[in-house]
């Protein structure tokens, strides 16, 4: 096991140290079911698929993937374990993703802990599991891309709490930049072409095509590209910030 | 084995590291001692490669440490100020975890942990999680953490800060069994430690090596290194100040205390060199009824104080 390895298992344990773990995953159960259930209208709709489940997803990610991520540098700058870590010999590149990946696995272990839900819907109906599978990749890929964006900040404060607030925000922008009701208004403002641009940087938008059952290459890359490169600031902030 | 050239470190105006050029040898105990905000810390980090230097290069095992970070770090142990440690892990998981960045696998690295969990005295609290352990078993997490692989260059920062006298003790000799085929670098604030672990000291004032020597060349420096203090009847006193004044050697007589019926004398020798043979036979050839002589070393602390604190009297502080 590599460097990477090693950091994110000692990182992903560190998740189930504390009951924090738990505490989140029952959280994200609940609201899950809730939401579609409730809100979603599962029953209503009458249709064996899991769209009342999934469109949700980004709203949820929205306020839990941040409090996943906030402690990741956050907590270690703040207790000075960074010191520990950083003279270890490891890379800044390798701790940045042995976190991040620890933190990505539990959401996938919180994620895989919603397969009630795909056996429920198999059990009353008929529905296309290919669309489902797409739906939990896609799912599991924008969580990562929430992943990304919050422990780059969590980088930037010794505060878990700041580290929370920054993150939500940023995430929530870059999802409500696909939402109608801010579509509409940048269209009043910009030309079409700026739109489109904001548009196009909007996790709805990439997340809902997937939802779909529309597994497309663009999607797959802005979703990479978006992880790449908020992980890339990660590193670089952690070597300038370490120290202060 | 360390090698520093016109270290220089600043953040933003402030100069905390100001052109430091030292070496450490093996088999070398260095005390870096110096007031708050002096440098030791930076000048530390510096070496372990947690802060990039501004300018001046760090040499560690033969690795620059700007260039090659990780093949100095893989030769190096750190206890970091205060000894930082993951809190919700246990010393087991705390230094399995470590041992496994170390590159132990399997049954090496078992027998590596029972190796510094031995030396440290960590068996009792292996399976407790780190933030419910005292102070001293914290710091001993810290150590075993810095010593599992052995490293040949070992860098503490105020290992013993904080713990009791009998944490200190046990600490100071896992230092000096640890120090014999290795370059060690502490820091500290006690300066009874340096006497008592290290081989040289170094003073850090303002970011600058101010001093270094033995410790003995240290308290040498000191201005009542060598002094004699003699204690007798406060009526002989009026005569014994003249007659010990017109030695050659004796570079000045202080009263310390004149009371209860005695008095007590410090014989100031004028160029360091030992004048307790010659007080004492004064003394006897006159008659005087001392009651009690003998040699002042000096003290470390007076020396510190003397090459710390600015000209005009006033704490050199720099945050």
């Amino acid at each position: 096991m590599g460097n990477v390895g090693i950091v994110a298992m000692r990182e992903l344990r560190a998740y189930f140290a504390t009951p924090i773990a738990l505490v989140f995953i029952f959280i994200f159960l609940t609201l899950t079911g809730a939401f579609a259930f409730y809100v979603g209208g599962f029953f209503v709709r009458a249709q064996a698929d899991l769209q009342a489940f999934f469109v949700y997803h980004p709203w949820l990610f929205l306020l839990l993937v941040p409090a996943i991520a906030m402690r990741l540098w956050a907590e270690e700058r703040k207790t000075g374990t960074i010191e520990i870590l950083m003279t270890l010999p490891i890379s800044t590149t390798e701790a940045v993703l042995g976190k991040y990946f620890a933190a990505w696995a539990f959401c996938g272990i919180a994620l895989s802990l919603t397969a009630p839900m795909w056996i429920t819907v198999n059990v009353l109906g008929d529905p296309d599991n290919g669309v489902i599978l797409a739906s939990y990749v896609g799912s599991f890929v924008m969580a990562g891309a929430y992943l990304a964006i919050g422990s780059c900040l969590s980088a930037l404060t010794k505060n878990q709490v700041i580290a929370f607030i920054m993150s939500a925000t940023v995430c929530f922008l870059f999802t409500m930049s696909g939402a109608e009701l801010v579509q509409d208004f940048v269209r009043t403002l910009a030309p079409e072409i700026v739109s489109q641009a904001i548009f196009q940087m909007s996790f709805l938008a990439h997340f809902e095509s997937v939802t779909r059952g529309l597994i497309d290459l663009r999607d797959a890359v802005f979703f990479a590209s978006l992880i790449a490169i908020w992980l890339f600031a990660n590193v670089v902030i952690i070597d300038i910030k370490k120290g202060s | 084995m360390i090698k520093l050239q016109n270290l220089v470190k600043r953040f933003g105006p402030l100069n905390a590291v100001n052109s430091i050029s030292m070496a450490v040898g093996r088999g070398e105990v260095v005390g870096f001692l110096g007031p708050n905000g002096a440098g030791k810390s930076t000048t530390m980090k510096i070496i372990t490669g947690f802060l990039p230097a501004t300018s001046g290069t760090v040499e560690v095992c033969g690795f620059d440490v700007g260039e090659k970070p990780v093949e100095v770090q893989k030769r190096l142990g750190y206890l970091p100020e205060g000894a930082p440690a993951y809190g919700d892990m246990t010393p087991a998981s705390f230094l399995d975890f470590v041992a496994q960045v170390r590159g132990y696998r399997g049954a090496e690295k078992q027998v590596c942990i029972e190796q510094i969990v031995e030396k440290t005295s960590l068996k009792s609290v292996l399976d407790q999680s780190i933030e419910t352990l005292s102070k001293g078993f914290k710091r001993r997490v810290g150590l075993a953490q810095a010593m599992l692989h052995d490293p040949p260059v070992l860098i503490m920062d105020e290992p013993t800060d904080g713990l009791d006298p009998n944490q200190k003790h046990h600490v100071r000799n896992l230092i000096r069994e640890m120090a014999a085929d290795k370059a060690v670098i502490v820091s500290t604030h006690i300066l009874e430690e340096v006497e008592a672990v290290c081989t040289r000291a170094v003073i850090i004032s303002e970011g600058r090596l101010v001093a270094d020597g033995t410790p003995e060349q240290l308290i040498g420096r000191s201005s009542i290194h060598n002094a004699v203090r003699i204690e007798l009847e406060p009526a002989e006193l009026d005569l014994a100040k003249p007659a010990i004044e017109a030695l050659d050697e004796v570079g000045g007589v202080d009263i310390l205390s004149r009371a209860d019926g005695r008095a007590s004398l410090r014989v100031v020798s004028k160029d360091g060199q030992p004048i307790t043979v010659a007080v004492g036979a004064l003394m006897r050839e006159k008659g005087f009824n001392i009651t009690e002589i003998y040699t002042e070393k000096g003290a470390l602390d007076e020396v510190f104080r003397q090459i710390t604190i600015g000209e005009d009297g006033t704490e050199v502080n720099r945050g």
